[in-house]
């Protein structure tokens, strides 16, 4: 967890967890809302739909949700396929995550995912780095040839996710619903690249690759 | 439907579940670099850029499909559009086209053909991985990477299919190379490969091999052995003999190996050369020390380097010029781990002995820019003669047709 990353850092966690819920919810709402409004421009459909949790720019600053700017646009568009199917169910956000995509036609699909390819790049996280930790992290992704698929700068292609930048506690628990069969990708191929990793070899991935930097 | 297939075990959740299932692959090794699936990957940069493809996850639109090329006298339409991940091709007794889905979908279709027009419902949803679907006597059986299903009667209750009898739950469930093909065969058995949990390993006597059931699920019998991912096979119309399509390892070059169509002659007894000898040419430069590809059967044809042959199937139609008579038609989806792309449907015909004479593209342009805008995956006959070919990246089935 980046808890200190959140703006709830002060609150009570189950109080924390009422509150992003309940934002969750408005969330919901305002995507029926918008849903009726199909020639809204795209800037508006994200401000109202996505950005009370992905964060304005798609830096999110919430906990376990995922910074999503300049995903690829074929990834975005599969995630979002698989949470309107009912696919990534689970947990909470996932829940609430699937009511949102229900809103959206194959159309919509498309549009949201080439939008969100427009947004920055998530910044590295902040504050100083654990250097050792940081090797261990880059020692496992060459281990396992992450950069094959997600680019030797972990900026992503076609449905392979971009990864630097992405919160640490939203990597960290990417991976494991990966190791654990809970999550399958566009093609089985996740699967079997954290096989056989340790939890601690996963945190390190994710410590890395929150904080990645051009070396 | 039975909700969510387990898909965890993969190689390392059958290294975790090792103790409860025997599984143990050979290279269970204990630092990252050493594991099973990261074997022989090159590190060159223009493999660097090679990934498994994946098809966006909406069906082009109808006017968008690909513009296919048949030879002379053959007509090729697209037959049905909008039908996402479109894979397995199966026919019902009155007239159904069943078609699967694998990764994206997750989905059962069953289209019927309403004076012209085709009407397309869902009748399995959610179910991963369900690439293996057969029809018989009735019944749509349905196989994901741990069961297979029966749907009984099921051209009778499109609209509300029944709850799936299970056949058995007793596969090895790896999502790797898991997804099935299935077959009933002449013999009343039903036919179910269980590919290698691997890119290259060698993996224990459930995996890598071709086996038939009854079709309650039991009497396992081994069909054949070191076929490392079938994903289309048929039997031939006169001899009753299983000839299968089997997708190679890859990494090892761009041009090798050369994906097989092998014919099986003594079932039960023959071993197909994974994880020791790849396309009857080549030794495996990690598990083939210390054999010879002489001590296995070589492929019936070579299919090119990495292309994926799929679904496969004997011409028997009256449609189709004489020549076609018992030719093969052959999916080939095309390869991801090769820079060049290319994909079609090849025809191989065969002399009285059953030897493959020659391979040729039938049904091509499936590649643009040398970019996929269409990978067929099945191949199937029509009553009239005609065939329909399942397009899982376009989400669509084209109907080939001679004559008129």
């Amino acid at each position: 967890m980046v808890a200190s990353e959140t703006p709830f850092r002060n609150v009570h966690p189950k109080a924390r967890r009422h509150t992003l819920l309940r934002r969750v919810l408005l969330t919901v709402a305002a995507a029926m809302i918008a849903g009726a409004a199909q020639a809204q421009d795209m800037t508006a459909r994200w401000q109202e739909m996505c950005a009370a949790c992905h964060g304005p720019a798609g830096r999110s600053e919430q906990a376990d949700v995922p910074s999503i700017g300049a995903q690829p646009v074929l990834f975005t568009a599969i995630q979002l396929f698989l949470f309107r199917e009912g696919r990534r169910t689970g947990t909470p956000l996932a829940d609430a995550m699937t009511e949102v995509a229900k809103q959206l036609n194959d159309s919509d699909l498309r549009s949201f995912a080439d939008f969100v390819a427009t947004l920055p790049p998530p910044p590295p996280e902040d504050g100083p780095v654990d250097e050792a930790k940081f090797r261990r992290g880059m020692d496992v992704a060459r281990a396992r040839r992450c950069e094959v698929c997600h680019n030797p700068d972990y900026s992503g292609r076609e449905q392979m996710a971009r990864l630097a930048g992405q919160r640490e506690d939203y990597l960290t628990k990417a991976l494991a619903d990966y190791k654990a069969g809970r999550r399958v990708g566009a093609q089985a191929a996740m699967l079997e690249a954290v096989a056989g990793l340790s939890d601690e070899q996963l945190g390190e991935l994710a410590y890395m690759l929150s904080r990645w930097r051009k070396q | 439907m039975s909700g969510r297939v387990h898909v965890g075990a993969s190689i390392a959740g059958a290294l975790i579940l090792s103790v409860m299932s025997g599984v143990v692959c050979a290279q269970q090794g204990t630092t990252p670099a050493e594991e099973p699936w990261a074997v022989g990957r090159p590190k060159a940069d223009a493999a660097l850029k090679l990934a498994p493809v994946a098809a966006f996850p909406v069906p082009t639109a109808p006017d968008k499909l690909p513009k296919l090329k048949v030879p002379a006298g053959f007509k090729v339409e697209v037959w049905a559009s909008g039908i996402l991940d479109a894979r397995s091709l199966r026919q019902g007794d009155k007239g159904t086209v069943f078609v699967s889905s694998l990764f994206v979908a997750s989905k059962v279709y069953a289209i019927t053909d309403k004076g012209g027009k085709r009407e397309v419902k869902t009748i399995v949803d959610k179910l991963e991985l369900a690439n293996g679907i057969e029809f018989y006597k009735g019944a749509l059986y349905v196989a994901t990477p741990k069961q297979i299903l029966r749907l009984d009667n099921i051209e009778a209750s499109l609209d509300s299919p029944p709850k799936p009898v299970l056949v058995t739950d007793k596969l090895p469930g790896d999502a790797h190379h898991g997804w099935k093909y299935l077959r009933v065969g002449p013999d009343g058995k039903l036919y179910v490969p269980v590919g290698a949990p691997c890119n290259i390993c060698n993996p224990d006597e459930r995996y890598a091999a071709i086996f038939r059931m009854n079709l309650d699920g039991s009497g396992v019998e081994t069909v054949a052995k070191g076929v490392r991912n079938t994903v289309g096979f048929d039997f031939h119309p006169v001899t009753k003999e299983l000839w299968f399509t089997d997708n190679q390892r890859d990494w090892l070059s761009e041009d090798m190996p050369v994906d097989e169509l092998n014919r099986i002659t003594a079932p039960g007894k023959q071993h197909f050369g994974f994880p020791f000898c790849h396309s009857g040419l080549m030794t495996d430069p990690e598990f083939g020390w210390g054999h010879t590809c002489d001590e296995f059967v070589k492929p019936a044809a070579l299919l090119g380097p990495h292309m994926a042959p799929l679904g496969m199937r004997f011409y028997t139609g009256k449609m189709f010029p004489q020549k076609y008579q018992g030719a093969i038609f052959i999916t080939r989806h095309g390869p991801w781990n090769r820079t060049k792309k290319d994909a079609d449907v090849a025809v191989a015909f065969l002399d009285k002995n059953g030897r493959v004479t020659s391979i040729e593209p039938f049904l091509t342009g499936f590649v643009a820019n040398n970019t996929y805008i269409g990978r067929p995956v099945d191949v199937m006959t029509m009553p009239d003669g005609s065939i329909l070919v399942s397009d899982d990246h376009a989400g669509a089935i084209y109907r080939v047709s001679y004559g008129r």
